[in-house]
């Protein structure tokens, strides 16, 4: 004989297949959800909906969108002739927040992983090739993550796009903004150094 | 080995994977533990202390205290990072090769400092040698592998096999134990566990040639430091690869993917 109401039993086993919810959280989630007024479950509903029905990927950057090309692309005001390559989404968010980047951007859908079986087909690589090769492109900044994978995907991008003569650049490495020096880890200190400018002050 | 709550150790990061907001889960080959997995909270954040120790094969000092389900790591330092092998495609390639041969033949917990030690010494000779290679601007127009880097993964691939106890026999025949004759006609089968004489041949899956012999010979039978630069044609090094590969295939139950993404 089934206790629960299938109705909330339904609910905890689809937020249960949701990344990083395990059984104990998915029930919370549902009893929050019962328990709160019924607008706000309709407004979750409708926006788990929309999100499916009307984001799509920009057929230019490959950036999730709701237009296509998405706002970015579309924009006289962006400098097109700047493509900043991404891995992820996420990665846009970040650099668009900064306020300091007006330039174009590429989402690779990933980084290259040999170990996890993630090849050059498995990402926008292709695109980017072909887009730069369409000759507006001055320069490419490689944004891909500071770690093992982000350094690989650049280091196999580099060489497929210097032949098209435009400017490559890589992220700078160095210390965050309001910490302590006597944190800083070795690898990140030594990039730093290695990275110094000069002082105009 | 029993591990005590707080327990510190050296290790090479061989896999990561993103877990949650910010953590990381590690898989670290040690001298004194083996392989283990442990959590680094927080390590993708930007500001986070022990981002560069855990990063893939960083080679680091771990402080970790021991978790219900999984270790956790609470401080890290790095020891090498081997840098140059980031720079050169092939190399990196090379270096998630080491990486991905221990994740897959090792099984958790089971103590193998001889297997550290030799990654870590390759990983230093592939480190080495990217650095040469990026050096020298005219090698950096060829593509692929250099002969020593080549000739560094082909002698740490055979020398894993010998360490994992899958040691293939280049020397006699596999099938009637006759002392191998340098001729261009012996044969080779994964299965049977090496070389095959041309009296037994039907048991071979694949030609051996003789260079291809003569090679897998010397790089067996000789330390890594004392090896001579071999300048080898393209058919002999794919014939000398497959072979290997296909002792990995056979004995790990699947062939290594960092292999085929873009040829090591």
């Amino acid at each position: 004989m089934q206790t629960t109401a299938p109705a909330v039993t339904a609910l905890i086993e689809e937020f249960a297949k949701l990344p990083g919810v395990g059984p104990k959280t998915a029930q919370r989630l549902t009893f929050f959800l019962l328990r709160s007024p019924a607008d706000q479950s309709r407004r979750l509903a409708d926006a788990l909906v929309r999100m499916k029905e009307q984001v799509t990927t920009c057929t230019t950057c490959f950036n999730i969108t709701e237009t296509d090309p998405c706002p970015i692309c579309a924009s006289p005001q962006r400098d097109h002739g700047v493509i900043c390559v991404v891995e992820e989404p996420l990665d846009v968010l970040a650099i668009e927040k900064t306020e300091s980047f007006r330039g174009a951007y590429h989402v690779l859908n990933g980084a290259l992983s040999p170990m996890e079986g993630i090849g050059p087909k498995d990402l926008r690589i292709s695109e980017l090739i072909a887009r730069v090769q369409g000759g507006e492109v001055r320069e490419v900044i490689l944004a891909t993550n500071p770690n093992y994978e982000g350094d690989y995907t650049a280091a196999y991008i580099a060489p497929l796009l210097k032949p098209q003569g435009v400017t490559l650049t890589r992220l700078a490495r160095g210390l965050p903004l309001g910490g302590d020096l006597e944190y800083a880890d070795e690898g990140t200190l030594s990039r730093a150094l290695e990275g110094r400018r000069a002082f105009e002050g | 080995m029993p591990t005590p709550h707080i327990y510190k150790t050296e290790g090479l990061v061989i896999r990561h994977t993103n877990y949650g907001e910010a953590d990381r889960i590690l898989t670290v080959m040690t001298p004194q533990y083996g392989k283990i997995r442990f959590i680094a909270k927080g390590s993708r954040k930007i500001t986070s202390k022990l981002a560069s120790a855990v990063d893939l094969l960083t080679r680091g000092q771990f402080v970790l205290a021991t978790g219900r389900e999984l270790d956790v790591v609470t401080q890290g330092v790095v020891l090498e990072r081997f840098d140059h092998l980031r720079d050169s495609l092939w190399h990196a390639t090379a270096g998630y090769t080491v990486a991905e041969a221990l994740g897959r033949s090792l099984e958790d917990r089971e103590q193998h400092d001889d297997i550290y030690a030799l990654a870590r010494d390759t990983l230093r000779r592939l480190d080495a040698d990217a650095e040469a290679w990026l050096a020298d601007p005219v090698p950096q127009n060829q593509a692929g592998p250099t002969a020593r880097g080549w000739a560094t993964m082909r002698s740490f691939e055979l020398v894993l096999l010998d360490m994992l106890g899958y040691r293939p026999a280049f020397h006699r025949c596999v099938v009637c134990e006759a002392a191998l004759q340098p001729v261009e006609n012996n044969g080779f089968n994964a299965e049977l566990g090496g070389a095959i004489c041309p009296t037994c041949s039907r048991y071979g899956i694949r030609p051996l040639p003789l260079l291809t012999l003569k090679v897998l010979r010397l790089v067996q039978s000789t330390e890594w430091h004392a090896l001579p630069v071999m300048r080898l044609d393209a058919r002999t090094r794919d014939d000398v690869e497959a072979i290997l590969q296909g002792i990995f295939a056979l004995n790990l139950e699947r062939s290594l993917k960092s292999w085929g993404l873009l040829g090591t």
